[in-house]
């Protein structure tokens, strides 16, 4: 219903509301979705995690008027961004603050937290604010043509990501202008860099034509926005590769696929429901007899935790027998740990094998 | 005859006189041991373990035994104390009192004679109890100087003042006295005693300054002059005129008798049935209970009690104790009083809160006793340690065994935190905070004759807690507002720190102008201030009651906040969204 109204529009709505507030004497008060999963359900339909209706509120009083003050601070920073079509980095935003006297911030934590703070409460994500995260995106091999502009000239250009050797292309911060011109058949998301590099080196992407992702972790915003765009403009099949452990699946694929608590405002935007999870699965460290690691303490938790907490694996029940496998087997199995039947048994055996085989992947 | 028996079996055996029994030639190293002989060589148990001890035990009975004589005679104390170094470890100690004096031919027993006194043989609450401490004493110096101890008295401005050296003979428990002498003397009547002895003189905890400066507390009727071996002198002043009421003498109740002593009772009265001999020797038994007791018995309350056999007296244990007997009355104690006690302490200790109680009378094993507690907070005491204890008994400081203590034991055992205290389950809480505790009776149970802890009966245990647990409530309530009253001074200051920042933020955003956001910042004030939990007279006047007294803390508001109900912000801190930090990597 807000979709006209610009940031900027917003900044001066709500600091006039509550500069109406002031000036009435009442408190003023600001609300924003909370932002945990306490406050997104998984709905199969949509594909991701969706914000619910719990809202917290900041009343303005003696103990919260420094955050107030803080909120509003950045809010003024966002509206000169954006009316100066300039941008600044989460880190660059933190020492801005240094600027503002008893209302500063100490650590880039709590600078972080308003910031996701005002994101929540306009429902836009902080690059629309003209706030940028630090690190890049992830890299990218592959059957894929990116059309980027020309930051001088303004130009279209093309990025042929088969053309980097045994590089990758990297994903830039913000993905919204990119075109895509591909004839490739899936792209597949894969964890560690080391997976990545192994696939590249051996141009699977051409046998298979395909285009690779090294996701290098839980992926960032711009790799799970960059990846959604690309699989809905292309409609491209979406296939992640991680290992087989608590935070393959559970920070990784959950995160890529539908998203999270804390960012659920705008999970719509940054999330890749069409991904399926190919591996490595409890099932498969028992097929392919893989070398294992004990569990540790933490795993076993994050594991209880997310059947009981996570409305995904409450919503997947084979995710939920999976991970209650995982628990009674004790262990867990890296990607690599495929090498164990030969350097480029995950090239020759095991993704064909995935390929052909829809039953041995995950929702 | 058993010695003629045995002179025959030796006559009637003269082949075999090597081999008479053994027993004989044992008996000839048989005898009797002395009191004072065998305190010779159990000096500890006395309070002489070492030297450092010895000073404090010699200082602490002198100085009890001039109170207990004040007091008696309703003379406001005036003690006056010198140690004096000698050389070598050894030391005088002279202390002397404006008290009635002592009749010259008392003087050696009192002084020189163990377990010779008027306080053993009545039930009466005082500080000595058994006669041994002074003479204790006056032999300990004479073993370790070999010097006799001189005491000047004098008992009115018409008597001369005698000076005696006495010595104590070991082997009979008999004063020995050396030189007898009259003497001028400024006082009109007093006491003034001096004990050569081996000691040593430190300072701190369980030191004599340490005592001397309890003692002050403790008894606020009493003024105090002490010259240290070093140093200069001190002065404790007394704050009140009023004698302690004079404590009454009672019979022993029932339920407090042993064995032994019911049989030494039977033994020496002069009633001739056992009915008179329990309703005139003992507290709270009347004709009725009298025959109750007999009949549970089993014997007959005509009985003559010089026939009472061990067997029928432990029966009449087991019937006093089958018997339901009022508690013995409890008049008899003489408690120090809540402003005293609170007087006592302020004096000596600067502290920004004190609370004290005095609890009603109890009674342990027919023994009445009373309760009494103060605490104090803040000021100058240290901030990271643990409480200082202060234990008393009849008005008397215990500095050693702290541990072994009902006391320490029942303050260990309450729970601190509830009342703004530091404290790890089962010890002493930390904080700036000393807590007394006072126990009056007839009868104070201590573990040992060294008189240094108090023993653990149920009964004194749970009423030292009860007493705790008031001064605790006055404290925690006390500490509440102190901490409310710093969070509302931390506020005004968050306010006017934060308040200008929102302005200009406001100001910034829709271009206001100065007039604008002057008057934005008034409004914003007034919203700011009544937002505050505590109305601003309220405010006034904690700050007027304990604004002075308080150290301001320099601490974040943000510290406070998980006290108060700070909107719905804590649901930020939910745990089922832990991964939040790792999520997003971006971040």
């Amino acid at each position: 219903m807000m979709a006209e109204e610009t940031v900027p529009d917003k900044i001066k709505r709500i600091s006039n509301n509550i500069y109406t507030d002031i000036v009435k004497e009442a408190k003023p008060e600001i609300s924003m979705p909370l932002r945990s999963l306490q406050n997104v359900t998984y709905s199969d339909k949509v594909g991701y995690f969706e914000l619910d209706n719990k809202f917290k509120s900041r009343t303005l009083t003696a103990s919260t008027v420094k955050t107030f003050a803080q909120t509003l601070k950045m809010m003024a920073l966002s509206k000169t961004l954006v009316e100066t079509d300039d941008i600044a980095t989460k880190r660059e935003t933190y020492y801005v603050s240094k600027n503002w006297g008893e209302a500063r911030f100490h650590e880039q934590v709590e600078s972080d937290t308003v910031m996701d703070d005002i994101e929540a409460m306009f429902m836009v994500n902080r690059e629309q604010m003209g706030f940028i995260p630090e690190e890049k995106g992830g890299d990218i091999a592959g059957k894929l043509i990116v059309i980027d502009k020309d930051p001088e000239t303004g130009k279209d250009i093309k990025i042929d990501c088969t053309k980097f050797g045994s590089g990758a292309y990297s994903i830039p911060i913000s993905v919204e202008h990119l075109k895509f011109e591909t004839d490739a058949k899936f792209i597949l998301a894969i964890e560690t860099a080391g997976m990545f590099q192994r696939l590249v080196k051996h141009a699977y992407f051409k046998s298979a034509n395909c285009i690779l992702i090294s996701m290098g972790g839980v992926p960032t915003r711009s790799v799970r926005r960059f990846v959604r765009r690309l699989s809905d403009d292309k409609k491209l099949p979406v296939y992640v590769f991680t290992d087989g452990d608590p935070y393959g699946f559970l920070n990784i694929y959950r995160t890529f696929k539908v998203g999270s608590g804390n960012a659920a405002h705008i999970n719509q935007y940054f999330c890749v429901p069409q991904a399926k999870f190919f591996g490595i699965t409890t099932q498969d460290i028992i097929d392919y007899k893989l070398p294992t690691h004990p569990l540790k303490e933490i795993d076993v938790k994050r594991i209880k935790d997310g059947i009981k907490n996570d409305p995904f694996v409450q919503h997947h029940k084979q995710w939920e027998k999976s991970l209650i496998e995982m628990v009674k087997l004790k262990v867990r199995a890296e990607q690599q740990a495929l090498a164990q039947h030969g350097l480029n048994f995950v090239i020759s055996n095991y993704l064909p094998d995935k390929l052909k085989n829809p039953k041995s992947w995950l929702p | 005859m058993e010695k003629d028996q045995s002179l025959d079996s030796f006559t009637g055996n003269k082949k075999e006189k090597s081999e008479k029994p053994i027993a004989l030639e044992l008996a000839k190293k048989q005898r009797e041991i002395s009191i004072a002989e065998f305190f010779e060589k159990n000096r500890h148990l006395l309070g002489f373990d070492n030297r450092r001890k010895a000073l404090l035990t010699t200082v602490k009975e002198a100085v009890d035994n001039s109170l207990d004589a004040c007091e008696e005679a309703k003379i406001l104390p005036e003690i006056v104390i010198e140690i004096i170094d000698m050389g070598n470890n050894r030391y005088r100690v002279c202390v002397e009192d404006n008290g009635p004096g002592i009749v010259k031919e008392q003087i050696p027993n009192i002084f020189a004679k163990l377990l010779y006194g008027s306080k053993f043989h009545r039930l009466k609450q005082s500080r000595g109890q058994q006669g041994i401490g002074i003479s204790a004493s006056v032999m300990y110096g004479q073993l370790t100087t070999g010097r006799p101890a001189r005491i000047v008295s004098k008992i009115g401005p018409a008597y001369p003042a005698h000076q005696i050296e006495l010595r104590l003979d070991t082997a009979k428990n008999k004063p020995m006295i050396v030189t007898d002498q009259e003497v001028e003397w400024h006082r009109e009547h007093g006491t003034r005693v001096e004990i050569d002895l081996e000691g040593d003189y430190l300072k701190g905890s369980q030191s004599v300054d340490e005592y001397l400066m309890q003692t002050a507390i403790i008894n606020p009727h009493v003024t105090i002059t002490y010259q240290p071996p070093t140093g200069s002198q001190m002065m404790f002043v007394r704050v009140t005129e009023e004698l302690p009421i004079e404590p009454k003498e009672i019979k022993p109740h029932p339920y407090g008798i042993e064995l032994g002593m019911l049989m030494k009772m039977l033994e020496n009265t002069e009633n001739r049935t056992l009915q008179s001999f329990l309703t005139e020797e003992f507290s709270r038994v009347g004709a009725g209970t009298a025959k109750e007791i007999c009949e549970n018995a089993f014997l007959l309350p005509s009985m003559s009690p010089k026939k009472v056999t061990r067997e029928n007296a432990e029966k009449m244990m087991e019937a006093i104790k089958k018997t339901k007997i009022m508690n013995p009355p409890t008049d008899t104690i003489s408690p120090i009083g809540k402003e005293l006690l609170e007087k006592g302490l302020k004096k000596e200790i600067n502290a920004e809160f004190y609370a004290s109680v005095s609890r009603p009378p109890a009674v342990y094993r027919g023994n009445p006793f009373v309760i009494e507690a103060v605490v104090a907070y803040g000021g100058n005491l240290p901030e990271d340690k643990q409480i200082d204890v202060l234990r008393f008994a009849n008005r008397v400081p215990l500095l050693y065994q702290q541990g072994a203590c009902a006391i320490t034991k029942s303050i260990s055992t309450t729970n601190w935190r509830s009342y703004g205290l530091r404290q790890s389950e089962g010890s002493l809480p930390i904080g700036p905070c000393i807590v007394h505790v006072h126990i009056a009776s007839v009868w104070v149970p201590f573990t040992s004759e060294a008189k240094e802890a108090v023993a653990h009966y149920p009964e004194i245990i749970k009423e030292v807690k009860l007493a705790l647990q008031e001064v605790g409530r006055d404290l925690g309530k006390y500490l509440g507002k102190k901490k409310r009253l710093n969070l509302e001074l931390t506020k005004v200051d968050y306010i006017s720190k934060y308040l200008t920042h929102v302005s200009d933020a406001l100001k910034e955003i829709l271009k206001l102008d100065d007039g604008e956001k002057s008057r934005l910042e008034e409004h914003l004030r007034h919203v700011l201030e009544v937002s505050r939990s505590v109305k601003k007279e309220d405010l006034e006047e904690l700050q007027r009651d304990y604004g002075p007294k308080i150290k301001r803390e320099n601490k974040d508001i943000d510290d406070y906040d998980d006290e108060e109900s700070d909107e719905s912000d804590s649901e930020d801190d939910e745990s089922s969204d832990e991964e939040g930090s790792n999520e997003e990597r971006d971040e």
